[in-house]
């Protein structure tokens, strides 16, 4: 009696997993496709010479010079950015947690509407604002006051990383201080806990979630960034992503190009995997 | 009783409490004692939630005053209270475990290691988990998160605690078994418990008073068997335990005439003539040949309950429910004899503040 319901069960997780699979395989294809495919081809142009012969030295590259200061810049102001848009959005989202559903909404609004707009077109009305002749300075000249000279500087392609991404650090943090209980939170005053106690033990642990999320969705972006670091830092600042988008489209060199992408995807996969260390419930894994 | 001789320890003045145009409280006045075990008990919206979180510090009533211990606590906050609060679902920082989770108020308090870690596990022995200090709140089950719930309040040594529903998410035999630990708790710690519920069962087990609450108004404070056996108005009749409550004329004093029939009773100084609401419980109605019955009629439905039959006899144009451990077939004639002390009569409701709203009315209207 028990081995045949056993039967029956097994037959039915087995008819179960084929369906599921048979309902993935969409999705399996386009990974494999779109993603595994050019991962691998990544690799494997990453790790031939132009005349097809193993080699380390197009990742290896990576030590020269010019390469290496483009590495570090970008990892410098993708941290400097991050580090901003958490000191921006953390307030703010815990400011929207507390007041009414219909009030916070419109204001999450507002920060999202910038981004229906075209990424690029975003960056390049910074770059009309922020020029040396361009709205900001004539309204500042016209008050008498000082020009402000940051385009083509690394402060504004900072300024552009924290205007593009910031809505990524808000909405994640906003998430998981929602998701806090009123009575977690009523608990604790009724232990005698104050406000700043709460936040420090109770809200602030509470939403290390979203603040992993959030941090990962604006630190890889910033990082890989060439469009921002091209419109408002001109072409003198080079980041490592421009480093490896003159090297695919300019210079033709798809081996060099590729064994860079090998040494800027093993750094987000280090961020990767210091985020889930610390986020054991993976809770603020996604969006 | 004698915790009515003794001063009150809460003393609830005058409380009045709106949310927007909705009043919930309307100038409630309540005594608690020391070392009481006071249930609210009403149906969802009569506002013994609103009243518990007054007390807890929660919500500041528009209207009167909070005394605790002679001091006016009103406008203090929760953190300032001398009482703790066990919530609805539990409210464990899932982010700690158990041992942190208890400690919480005693850190807070800047207390010692060694005085925390003793009090730690003295709270865990007094809800039976010992040795849980190093689990996390999510591989407990309910019923073990509502316990430690309750170590986390009472390790900070509160003369009140205040337990909202705290049994509500829990399954029957659970529920039952919590009753029990509750009361022995409250014996072993010797404190105030004052307790929110809307199950009549749970307020009827463990109180030694029970307040029963009605859209904002005490219906009656009393302890559970005098609740019971005299309710006072058809809402407390209707909401605590099954009755037929039946509209009827005191025909004069020990005589009541219900559905044309009269009736023996017990009461007197209602008047002559005067219209009232009569009680009988299910159990009290006797069923018996049809001669020999004081008016007879036949049954018309029939449950197997486990302990008893439930029967109802239709009977001079009313379904009487009935209680009995015979049983009748449907279509059975029959006669209804009831003792007159199990007559219990309430005065009719006079002004529309004291209206009773039957259960079923109110459940429409929600």
């Amino acid at each position: 009696m028990t081995r045949s319901v056993n039967d029956n069960n097994r037959k039915l997780n087995n008819r179960r997993n084929f369906g599921t699979i048979l309902m993935g395989s969409p999705y399996l294809v386009w990974m494999a496709v779109f993603i595994i495919v050019p991962l691998f081809m990544i690799l494997y142009y990453g790790l031939i010479d132009r005349d097809g012969h193993f080699t380390f030295a197009n990742i290896m590259a990576i030590a020269s010079p010019v390469h290496s200061k483009a590495l570090w810049l970008a990892i410098l102001l993708a941290i400097i950015a991050t580090a901003i848009c958490l000191l921006l959005a953390y307030p703010l989202a815990f400011i929207l947690s507390r007041t009414t559903l219909k009030r916070s909404g419109f204001v999450i609004l507002l920060f999202i509407l910038p981004m229906w707009m075209n990424f690029l077109l975003r960056t390049l009305a910074w770059q009309a604002l922020l020029e040396k002749t361009g709205v900001i300075n004539n309204i500042l000249a016209f008050l008498r006051l000082p020009p402000l000279n940051i385009i083509n500087t690394p402060a504004a392609i900072v300024f552009g990383m924290v205007y593009n991404f910031l809505p990524f650090m808000i909405l994640p943090i906003y998430n998981s201080l929602l998701k806090i209980d009123v009575n977690v939170v009523n608990a604790a005053r009724d232990l005698g806990a104050g406000n700043i106690k709460i936040l420090q033990k109770i809200i602030f642990p509470l939403s290390i979630p979203g603040i992993i999320s959030g941090i990962t969705m604006v630190f890889v972006p910033a990082l890989t960034t060439f469009v921002i670091s091209k419109i408002l830092g001109g072409s003198k600042i080079l980041l490592i992503g421009n480093v490896i988008e003159e090297e695919f489209t300019h210079a033709g060199n798809w081996h060099l190009g590729s064994g860079l992408s090998i040494v800027l995807m093993l750094f987000i996969v280090i961020n990767m995997i210091a985020s889930s260390i610390f986020d054991k419930n993976r809770e603020g894994s996604m969006l | 009783m004698d915790f009515f001789k003794t001063k009150p320890l809460i003393n609830l003045e005058n409380i009045s409490k709106s949310f927007g145009n909705q009043l919930i409280i309307d100038e409630l006045d309540l005594k608690i004692h020391e070392n009481e075990f006071i249930t609210l008990l009403g149906p969802s919206g009569c506002g013994k939630t609103t009243i518990l979180r007054i007390i807890g510090g929660f919500e500041t009533p528009d209207k009167g005053r909070v005394i605790f211990d002679n001091t006016d606590i009103t406008h203090l906050p929760p953190n300032k209270r001398q009482l703790n609060t066990v919530f609805q679902k539990y409210a464990l920082f899932s982010h700690m475990n158990i041992g942190d989770n208890i400690a919480f108020g005693l850190k807070i308090k800047n207390k010692s290691k060694d005085y925390i870690k003793d009090k730690v596990s003295y709270a865990l022995k007094l809800v039976n988990l010992d040795g849980f200090e190093k689990r996390m709140p999510d591989s407990l089950s309910g019923g073990q998160q509502q316990r430690i719930a309750i170590a986390r309040a009472i390790v900070n040594e509160p003369k009140v605690l205040l337990l909202d529903e705290p049994l509500g998410a829990l399954d029957l035999k659970l529920r039952q078994e919590m009753q029990y630990e509750l009361i022995r708790l409250k014996n072993d710690l010797g404190i105030t418990f004052i307790y929110v519920t809307h199950d009549q069962e749970e307020a009827l087990t463990m109180s030694d008073t029970i307040v029963i609450m009605n859209q904002g108004y005490i219906q009656q404070i009393g302890t559970p068997e005098g609740i019971y056996n005299e309710p006072e108005n058809a809402f407390v009749a209707d909401f605590i335990g099954e009755s037929n409550i039946i509209d009827a004329m005191m025909i004069e004093d020990r005589l009541v005439e219900i559905l044309g029939t009269r009736f023996t009773c017990v009461d007197t100084g209602f008047g002559k003539k005067t219209p009232v609401d009569v009680v009988i419980r299910p159990e009290d109605v006797v069923l018996c040949d049809p001669a020999e019955g004081i008016i007879s009629g036949a049954v018309s439905h029939l449950i197997f309950k486990g302990v008893h039959y439930e029967m109802e006899v239709t009977a001079c144009g009313f379904e009487w429910l009935v209680h009995s451990t015979g049983m009748f077939p449907v279509g059975t004639p029959v006669g209804i004899k009831v003792d007159p002390f199990n007559i219990q009569i309430m005065n009719k409701p006079e002004s529309e503040d004291e209206q009773a709203v039957s259960l079923e009315a109110l459940e429409e209207n929600s």
